[in-house]
């Protein structure tokens, strides 16, 4: 039987995690390879890296990051922010990345999404949907949140399923950073709609939290803070979904 | 000994090089390359794929030469030979991803989409899922039975031999996950990708 993923965020900026886990026995607590190695060693599905480098001149360190961990991590590796073009996603590939996630991009230029899942394969395609409630519905954001775009995230969803995505990595904007918990609504709606697999982010504080992103019909669960502040190590999420008949692998 | 990756344009390969390299260290050379002599002298070859099944054939069509020479090696010289993911499924004689597209037929069955009963399971079958092995396969040597593999695909490898299979994994139905048939074997899963059990899996083909 297919199990629920568990997928550690870090954020990396210049090539250095930002908010990295606090462990005394690491040598270099800013190296993402090394935090990315405890993540997968600790049992996590999947590593996402989210680049938020911000100055241009600065991007090209996101490579070398990607490179260096795919020669020490042996479990599938996102990296998204900042991706822009075929060529963006074609450069990370080639440096070991297995999947890469577009945000701004696929929404300012659907044929992104399409160009890039038939050369590479939808299963390497990832679209991040960061979306906010906005009365009765859901829209979404661009530019890390700062956009508003006035586009209906379950209509875009959609969109972006037929565009070739392979998966749909849903933010809420609403919940991110408070702790309080997934968008659960949110993530009900949207994967409830489309039949490409839905990973929840944005909102964790608890491990029932990430119960509750399984429940909404999420096919993984993303978590940045919980693990980065080491409140919980992967192993334990796992074993609490385990303790709540929640199909994990352990 | 020396063991070929083919590198034809079939998408990312360089998880499967980290992972081969990671394994060999310096017992084993391994070579990436579509040029046909290195892959006749050697010892072993890996097939990787990803993308379409048609993407993958037409990229294998594309290298003059480059379809004979694998036949050759696998077939008439009885060499092992490793396929992955799409890898895996060319092996067939036919595949129906985009089009109707002919396979090598080294294994003789077809490729379709993997049911996904009205909506009731998500394509492409994506995460880790435990297989089922089924026979005593040589790239199972030390892998327990239930063992979690990464999986990625929407297609299936349906073989008209029910004999080749070696495992299946469950995912709207009992998908062939692993063949081996003599001197060939393919896992649908990415064994790359499988963390410590997964680079046991590639181990196990080095020390064949």
């Amino acid at each position: 039987m297919l199990k629920n993923r568990i997928i550690p965020c870090l954020d990396v900026k210049n090539g250095r995690v930002v908010k990295g886990i606090n462990f005394v026995d690491l040598k270099d607590a800013g190296d993402p390879v090394e935090q990315a190695k405890i993540y997968s060693d600790g049992g996590a599905d999947e590593i996402c890296f989210l680049d938020i480098t911000a100055s241009n001149e600065n991007r090209d360190t996101i490579y070398d990051v990607v490179e260096r961990t795919s020669k020490n991590c042996f479990v599938p590796l996102t990296v998204g922010g900042g991706v822009r073009s075929v060529e963006d996603i074609n450069k990370l590939l080639n440096c070991g990345a297995d999947k890469v996630s577009i945000n701004t991009a696929a929404v300012q230029n659907s044929e992104v999404v399409v160009e890039s899942s038939k050369k590479f394969g939808s299963q390497c395609i990832v679209v991040a949907i960061d979306a906010k409630k906005n009365g009765e519905n859901w829209e979404i954001f661009t530019h890390g949140g700062r956009n508003s775009t006035g586009i209906n995230a379950i209509e875009f969803a959609l969109k972006m399923e037929n565009c070739g995505a392979g998966e749909l990595l849903v933010t809420s904007m609403d919940k991110d950073g408070t702790q309080s918990g997934y968008d659960i609504e949110l993530m009900k709606i949207i994967s409830s709609n489309v039949n490409i697999p839905v990973i929840a982010s944005g909102g964790v504080g608890t491990l029932d939290h990430l119960a509750e992103g399984i429940k909404s019909g999420a096919s993984a669960v993303l978590a940045a803070s919980i693990f980065h502040y080491g409140t919980y190590s992967v192993k334990e999420a796992k074993q609490y979904l385990a303790s709540k008949d929640i199909p994990v692998r352990i | 000994m020396n063991v070929t990756i083919v590198d034809y344009n079939s998408g990312n390969i360089s998880s499967v090089i980290n992972s081969f390299k990671e394994v060999a260290k310096d017992k084993v050379n391994i070579e990436v390359t579509s040029d046909l002599k290195k892959i006749k002298s050697s010892d072993k070859v890996v097939l990787p794929g990803q993308g379409s099944f048609k993407s993958c054939v037409d990229a294998l069509n594309n290298i003059s030469g480059l379809v004979d020479t694998l036949t050759e090696f696998a077939i008439a010289n009885k060499k092992p030979l490793l396929g992955i993911c799409v890898g895996l499924q060319m092996f067939a004689d036919i595949g129906y991803e985009e089009t109707e597209t002919k396979g090598l037929g080294w294994v003789s069955g077809k490729v379709s989409k993997i049911d996904n009963q009205n909506g009731k399971y998500k394509l492409p079958h994506i995460g880790w899922n435990q297989i089922n092995i089924v026979k005593d396969g040589k790239i199972f040597k030390d892998i327990e039975n239930n063992s979690h593999m990464y999986f990625v695909h929407s297609y299936e490898f349906v073989p008209k031999d029910r004999n080749v299979i070696s495992a299946t994994t469950n995912y709207s139905s009992n998908i062939v996950c692993s063949v081996e048939k003599e001197n060939i074997f393919g896992t649908q899963f990415h064994p790359e990708k499988s963390d410590k059990i997964g680079l046991k899996i590639i181990d196990n083909f080095l020390n064949l």
